[in-house]
């Protein structure tokens, strides 16, 4: 078992005086009242892991003043927090100071999943029914008497009934839908097996009959149940947890009326030409411009620039960029919906490329499968009518063929394997959208990075601390750790947590750094031009005292961590890659040379760069993309299959197929060998499915089979599909997070 | 066979009560943290559960 010591330190909590998560207005605004007085308040925190976790984060809640009651979910890695007041208790200063990062949960649902629900209690009814059914089926293929036979008969009657059309309704409907659209899925020879079924045995328990269908009919239903639930549970299980991160967009914004009042305004309530109050350390709600103040401003996840851009009034500012070191008054330029966003929505749209063209695997099988069904339970049926002329007889043996080979272990054998695929990757922190997404991801050909904050952890970090003098460090450190721009926060990371330095008259100029006094000395750290007096032949980032040079700082955009491992094992699998990159040239150079990835482009705009995924699509690659940034959004959508770190953009996250919440790119690897090793069992599921049918089907045909064999041969095939399932992920030992790319031939 | 028939009404009531506890527990949240009931079973302090009707 893993645990919780030390706690992560993360950039919030670093920059101590500023305010920790969101305005208490913010998250007023998306709590909800459950109870009179009492409101409750979801966050997310994903980097909860274990019991003590759970426990370290109720006790802090409980001591809280006004906090009702608080209770962790460590499945969904959720906080619910009931609180009574006017005003939130301090729920995010709280967690930092555990260690844990949080955020805003959406509220609007209440986490509970209506469809989820009705499936499983459908499911519930079938196992309920099936067993009881087969238990009764059991004594009457034992032996029974006539009398007896036909009693158990009604009674399994009376059960199948309400069973067929309580937990059956989800592929009435589904197969009402395909007919309507004058298509046939997997749902049609279900439906009209299990109605033909059940009227037949009727029919026999009416007339005394000695071979009912009751119990196939029953578990059939329950088989087919088990597998539309575990593809449901898998869909929504990424999605929450996907759901739960961080926003880019606030909810809300501090707006200033004509008359001089203040009011926290909603999103959508925003207009253009209202003046906000954007708070050092806030996003840009809506497109905006600078009407008065001075700041950094971070596009990253907006344009890919690595560097903070220093901005005035005037300047024009993009929805999700973040006003890193001075507050600013903006004017909005347009709503929340004509936002930036909205022009890369357009993009997404239009670029929506391989997944929309792809069929799923169980979709084709039933594709070619059904019509198969149909046309030898018909055939049998015709047969049979011209060998004795029997109807009742012919009709029999047509149904037993049509039960037989419904699609039971066919129906499972594609969602098992996928939850269990999801199972092992949600263990690494990977989330997958749909099973779709796995099918895709075994299929790729080359693999498509951007840089910033994908390949490189988007944070800027110190490089040549140990060249500097631990005092040197200390009294940089001590100015640092007032700003929030990315620079002061690498330097005030490297320095530890031993800053005690008291420096007076301080004071941040944006765009330029911070300066502050100590023993009648002036200390500036920040840009050479301002710092230095004397010009040192340097530039970049420097920490001086009374203008002379005390320490020259290389800060980069590290690698994200697993990022060479991650390249090498991909290149060893013979992986074609390739950066594709907003930032300028020399960064993405250096990052390619890094990493040995020869293959890049540097100053791409978003629609550059799904023109560049649809370029290879269309020359019959599969590319996997792998992005962060908003800019990015139109390239995840455009690509065969996509992934992107839990720290992008939520559009970003929203158009990826798979998202991976731990910081290291091993994720990449790792997801597509679990993805391989996936579409192999699938296949061999397939398999298996098909030969067992292959051989049941003449078999029935000829009508040798009676209904207690069918119904247990179903129930037997179905159960060899799931253990061999289960078989996915023994090859990778101990779950170690150095993962070989599996053979690509399997994928073949 | 005919004096043992009373055992099957009995058999089905048994099961619909453990349909109708499974359906209880479902509607009842009990679900909904499976990781977080297996680790909080460990924990020392045996303090009755607050009145929580779902998260």
């Amino acid at each position: 078992m893993s645990c919780c010591v030390p706690p992560p330190v993360f950039a919030e909590a670093i920059a101590g005086p500023q305010r920790v998560g969101p305005a208490a207005d913010e998250i007023l605004l998306s709590s909800r009242e459950v109870d009179k007085g009492v409101r409750q308040t979801d966050l997310s925190v994903p980097s909860i892991h274990c019991g003590a976790c759970v426990q370290a984060i109720e006790k802090a809640f409980g001591a809280l003043d006004r906090v009702e009651s608080a209770r962790v979910n460590l499945s969904t890695k959720r906080v619910a927090v009931r609180w009574k007041g006017e005003a939130p208790p301090p729920l995010f200063a709280t967690l930092a100071r555990l260690g844990y990062e949080a955020h805003l949960y959406e509220t609007g649902d209440d986490g509970k999943d209506p469809a989820l629900g009705a499936l499983v209690r459908a499911l519930a009814v079938a196992a309920f029914a099936s067993m009881n059914i087969m238990m009764l089926s059991g004594s009457v293929w034992s032996g029974a008497d006539a009398a007896t036979r036909d009693v158990l008969h009604w009674i399994c009657a009376g059960l199948t009934l309400p069973t067929l059309l309580y937990s059956g309704r989800v592929f009435y409907v589904s197969a009402w839908k395909a007919l309507r659209h004058g298509r046939a899925n997997m749902d049609v020879p279900i439906t009209v097996g299990v109605f033909l079924a059940f009227a037949l045995s009727v029919y026999d328990t009416i007339h005394s009959g000695t071979e009912v269908y009751y119990d196939a009919t029953v578990s059939l239903l329950f088989f087919l149940l088990i597998g539309r639930t575990l593809d449901h549970v898998m869909r929504e299980r990424a999605r929450t947890a996907v759901k739960g991160l961080a926003r880019l967009a606030p909810r809300g914004a501090l707006v200033e009326q004509a008359d001089g009042t203040r009011e926290y305004l909603p999103l959508r309530e925003i207009g253009p030409g209202m003046r906000i109050l954007l708070a050092a350390g806030e996003r840009v709600p809506v497109d905006a411009t600078i009407l008065s103040g001075s700041s950094d401003v971070d596009r990253s996840l907006v344009t890919g620039e690595s560097a903070p851009a220093p901005m005035e009034a005037g300047a024009r500012l993009e929805a999700g960029t973040l006003n890193l070191t001075g507050p600013l008054t903006i004017r909005a330029e347009a709503g929340e919906r004509e936002s930036t966003l909205a022009e890369l929505l357009r993009l997404m749209e239009a670029a929506s490329g391989g997944r929309s063209r792809y069929r799923r695997i169980a979709d084709r099988v039933a594709g070619v499968y059904a019509p198969v069904v149909h046309l030898a339970a018909l055939v049998t049926f015709l047969g049979w009518m011209a060998v004795n002329g029997d109807v009742h007889n012919a009709v029999t043996i047509a149904i037993a063929v049509l039960i037989i080979t419904c699609p039971c272990a066919l129906g499972l054998a594609v969602p098992m394997v996928q939850v269990v695929a999801a199972r092992r990757l949600f263990d690494v922190g990977i989330m997958v959208k749909d099973g779709s997404a796995l099918e895709r991801l075994a299929e790729i050909d080359c693999v498509v990075f951007d840089k910033t904050g994908t390949l490189t952890t988007g944070q800027p970090q110190l490089a040549n601390a140990e060249a500097i003098s631990a005092e040197t460090l200390a009294l940089a450190g001590g100015l640092a750790v007032h700003s929030r721009h990315p620079h002061a926060r690498s330097i005030a990371l490297a320095t530890g947590d031993t800053i005690a330095v008291a420096f007076t008259n301080m004071r941040e100029v944006p765009g330029a750094g911070i300066e502050g006094v100590l023993n009648g000395a002036q200390y500036r750290l920040g840009r050479a031009d301002w710092a230095l007096t004397r010009p040192a032949g340097t530039t970049g980032t420097v920490f001086a005292r009374d203008g002379d040079l005390l320490a020259h700082f290389d800060i980069r955009d590290a690698l994200r961590a697993g990022a060479r491992e991650a390249i090498q094992v991909l290149m060893a699998g013979d992986m074609p890659l390739e950066i594709v990159s907003g930032d300028e040239a020399v960064s993405v150079d250096a990052v390619g040379d890094a990493l040995g990835i020869a293959n890049r482009s540097a100053g791409v705009m978003p629609g550059g760069k799904s023109a560049r995924l649809a370029a290879l699509s269309a020359s019959g690659r599969r590319p996997l993309m792998v992005g962060d940034g908003l800019n990015d959004a139109p390239a995840l959508a455009a690509a065969y299959v996509s992934m992107a770190p839990g720290s992008a953009a939520d559009i970003g996250r929203n158009a990826a197929d798979l998202v991976f919440l731990r910081d290291n790119l091993d994720a990449v690897p790792q997801a597509i060998a679990i993805a391989r090793e996936a579409s192999r069992l699938v296949r061999q599921n397939l398999v298996l499915a098909l030969v067992y049918n292959a051989v049941a089907l003449p078999v029935a045909t000829i009508g040798l089979i009676n209904p207690f064999l069918a119904a247990v041969a179903m129930s037997a095939s179905s159960v060899v599909v799931v253990l061999n399932a289960l078989r996915l992920g023994w090859s990778f030992p101990g779950r170690s997070s150095h993962t070989a790319l599996l053979p690509a031939e399997a994928t073949a | 066979m005919t004096d043992f028939f009373y055992l099957i009404p009995i058999s089905l009531i048994l099961g619909t009560g453990g349909l109708i506890l499974f359906l209880w527990t479902l509607r009842n949240g009990q679900y909904e943290d499976l990781d977080g009931a297996a680790e909080r079973i460990l924990y020392e302090e045996d303090e009755p559960r607050r009145d929580w009707d779902g998260i």
